[in-house]
């Protein structure tokens, strides 16, 4: 078996992926595969990033035994990698650094975002801060009521949050608006996509800048337990976090891969955000992946606990690694995931993030059906201090 | 030699022949260049403010002098319009106008009118639902010459002019100011019907054209691409069509018809567009 190399390159991952966007954005995008294919062999460049993930994010994140939990449940051991420990609480910076370190190099001194939790707009805000640049912000007016928090949080870096009230007013229409903005003013602006969706090369560049996570694992694996974990687990969004464990791991075939979708209120109701469970393939954003849309091809609002997992698509290579079988992909309720939530907080003294919890929730239903020397290796994305009003407000308290 | 190819030979020599209506979009054209005008497109969505309106508003169109109509499909994420072309979708969407009733109502359309060309304009994901080989047996069933779907630029498009092309539907294709020779010559191989020049960066609806750009893009690109071109985005006024109607071959409007049709009651919905095409006409035709 030959080793895994995609995307092709026209950003093809078998039928997913590709550049589907309007002839105005076309030269931005080749524009910004060149540059990014210079530079992802720079050494420079390369030692930049690096250097910057060790001093301002503080990786190597720690890969966690959580002993106690794994004792509870009876089964496997479970193994957090501990990405709530980043700067900023959360997997994303990985990824805004290393598109801010690419927008610095192009010349770009604008750089704009869309966020729907708000955690990728604080990690946009933050290297926009850091680098000296104007930040903007696009957020659907329906998020920005539900994460005020975050939104203060990103005005104090110094962006701009503007509301963007079309459509569903939340993430898929905040993208929509930022490619917009940079459609237009493509000269000066980079866009900082947060996920590993939209136009090649957006999807492979974004996870080559999470790959970190997953390249770290299987350092720390072999030293701190002399052998490779038997699963990773991670939940899947757009699917930055998850990509990001597993793309290192795709030609270890021994490794299984498990993404978590949001199942929302249940995948037999019409509110859950479980794209690749429940979705068919389309094109939104950019590429062809799957979606969950209605029999007519329009776009339906998903819902899901956790904002960073409310999103009607899903990258494009997770939709080829389903397809080929490589990776399977569950999904997890709001109920689940808010168990798993507490669980951890009381087990293990670490609030997750919701999303995060899905995951967690997941390897809680799959350690117990395995043997005590087996590893699952759950990616711990984020910190939950976000959350505390969403889970609060689900307990019958107000904050 | 079988049945079908001799009928169509024999449809070719006809006077009533099917190529009367595949080739609406070029005929209007060399109509209009043997008497020297140019053409105007008006851009509407399909069921736009309410479907009952559409074939009205189609028909009138025509009557104002509109040459060749472009008639968007709504869809929930319009990623390349602005805010006007955004809400006319939205407006369209809550009758749950699906790209199937679109298609229902060109047809119903053609019952009425033979000769203009209808070109529909859209995004991907509608046309992947219905998948592209039956959404292109169904358009031209029901009478469409023309397609653009904004986010099917020619990397992605092989397949899809092949299938358009089996059923003798022009893939039309959009330029933009940013678009370089080596592109041009691609494009210029892949579309049919007419070419879709963008005349500025941004969305729909903007309003800083620059009329100097455009002249010199233009005759950039006459040197690749044989076929019309027609210029579109920030197009609002008599003067700026007639500026632009000097420069090309067709004039695009569409933002500035869908504000008019925001700002109709029923009652005066179909005097006002109509007033509004007639003026643009007669600006373009003006020498």
């Amino acid at each position: 078996m030959s080793a895994y190399d995609l995307p092709n390159k026209n950003g093809h991952f078998g039928p997913y992926g590709g550049i589907f966007v309007a002839e105005t954005l076309i030269s931005a995008l080749e524009d910004l595969r060149k540059q990014y294919e210079f530079y992802r062999h720079d050494a420079n460049f390369q030692s930049e990033f690096a250097e910057e993930l060790k001093h301002y994010v503080g990786r190597p994140s720690p890969i966690y035994h959580a002993k106690r939990w794994s004792e509870h449940l009876g089964g496997a051991q479970i193994l957090l990698k501990r990405e709530d420990l980043n700067h900023t609480g959360a997997h994303k910076i990985n990824n805004t650094i290393g598109q801010a370190l690419l927008a610095r190099r192009m010349g770009k001194k604008r750089v704009i975002a869309e966020t729907g939790a708000g955690q990728h707009g604080v990690a946009s805000a933050t290297v926009a801060a850091r680098y000296g640049m104007e930040c903007i912000v696009y957020m659907g007016s329906e998020d920005i009521k539900r994460q005020a928090t975050n939104v203060y949080r990103m005005k104090l870096l110094g962006a701009t949050v503007v509301p963007v009230e079309s459509g569903s007013r939340t993430l898929k229409d905040a993208l929509n608006e930022a490619m917009r903005d940079w459609v237009t003013n493509v000269e000066n602006t980079f866009y900082i996509i947060g996920t590993v969706a939209g136009p090649h090369p957006y999807p492979m560049m974004v996870r080559d800048f999470q790959a970190v996570i997953g390249n770290e694992a299987k350092i720390q694996m072999q030293e701190d337990f002399t052998r490779q974990p038997d699963a990773l687990i991670a939940c899947v969004g757009g699917g930055s976090n998850a990509i990001g464990l597993f793309y290192p791991y795709i030609d270890d075939v021994n490794v299984q891969l498990i993404g978590v979708e949001a199942a929302g209120k249940g995948i037999d109701t019409d509110q859950h955000a479980a794209t690749l469970s429940m979705g068919r393939p389309g094109v939104l954003h950019g590429n062809r992946t799957y979606l969950i849309q209605d029999g007519n091809g329009q776009i339906v609002e998903t819902h899901s606990i956790s904002a960073g997992l409310d999103y009607p698509g899903v990258g494009p290579e997770h939709a080829w690694l389903k397809d080929c079988g490589r990776a399977e992909y569950v999904a997890i309720t709001d109920d689940e995931a808010l168990e798993a939530f507490h669980t951890l907080c009381r087990y293990e003294g670490i609030m997750p993030a919701l999303e995060s919890s899905h995951a967690l929730a997941y390897a809680a239903k799959y350690a117990p059906t395995l043997p005590k020397d087996k590893l699952l290796l759950v990616n711990l994305s984020g910190r939950g201090d976000k959350d505390m009003a969403t889970v609060a407000q689900m307990s019958g308290l107000t904050l | 030699m079988n049945l079908d190819s001799i009928k169509n030979l024999l449809s070719f020599f006809s006077e009533q022949s099917d190529t009367k209506r595949t080739h609406r979009i070029a005929k209007t054209f060399a109509g209009l260049k043997e008497q020297n005008r140019k053409a105007l497109i008006p851009f509407i969505t399909a069921g736009d403010p309410h479907p009952k309106y559409t074939i009205q508003l189609m028909h009138q169109l025509v009557q104002s002098g509109a040459d060749i109509i472009e008639l968007g499909v709504p869809f929930s994420d319009p990623m390349a319009d602005g805010p006007t072309i955004q809400r006319s979708s939205e407006r369209a969407l809550k009758h749950h106008v699906s790209l199937d009733d679109v298609l229902k109502l060109v047809a119903e359309f053609r019952k009425t009118n033979i000769n203009t060309p209808i070109v529909l304009m859209g995004y991907a994901n509608p046309v992947e639902a219905l998948g592209q080989v039956s959404f292109a047996a169904k358009a031209r069933e029901c009478g469409v010459d023309g397609v653009l779907i904004v986010d099917y630029p020619p990397e992605e498009s092989s397949e899809w002019v092949q299938c358009l092309e089996q059923h003798q539907i022009d893939a039309i294709f959009l330029l933009s100011p940013t678009t370089h020779q080596q592109r041009i010559e691609q494009v210029a191989k892949m579309a049919k019907g007419y070419i879709y020049y963008v005349s500025l960066k941004g969305v729909t609806g903007a309003s800083h054209l620059d009329l100097q750009d455009v002249s010199t893009k233009l005759n950039q690109l006459r040197q690749y691409i044989s076929l019309p071109i027609g210029v579109g985005f920030g197009i609002r006024d008599g003067v700026t069509a007639k500026a632009v109607a000097e420069l090309s071959d067709a004039v695009v409007v569409g933002s500035r018809i869908i504000e008019e049709i925001e700002k109709s009651s029923e009652s005066d919905l179909l005097s006002n567009v109509g007033s509004l095409i007639k003026a643009l006409r007669d600006a373009i035709d003006k020498n």
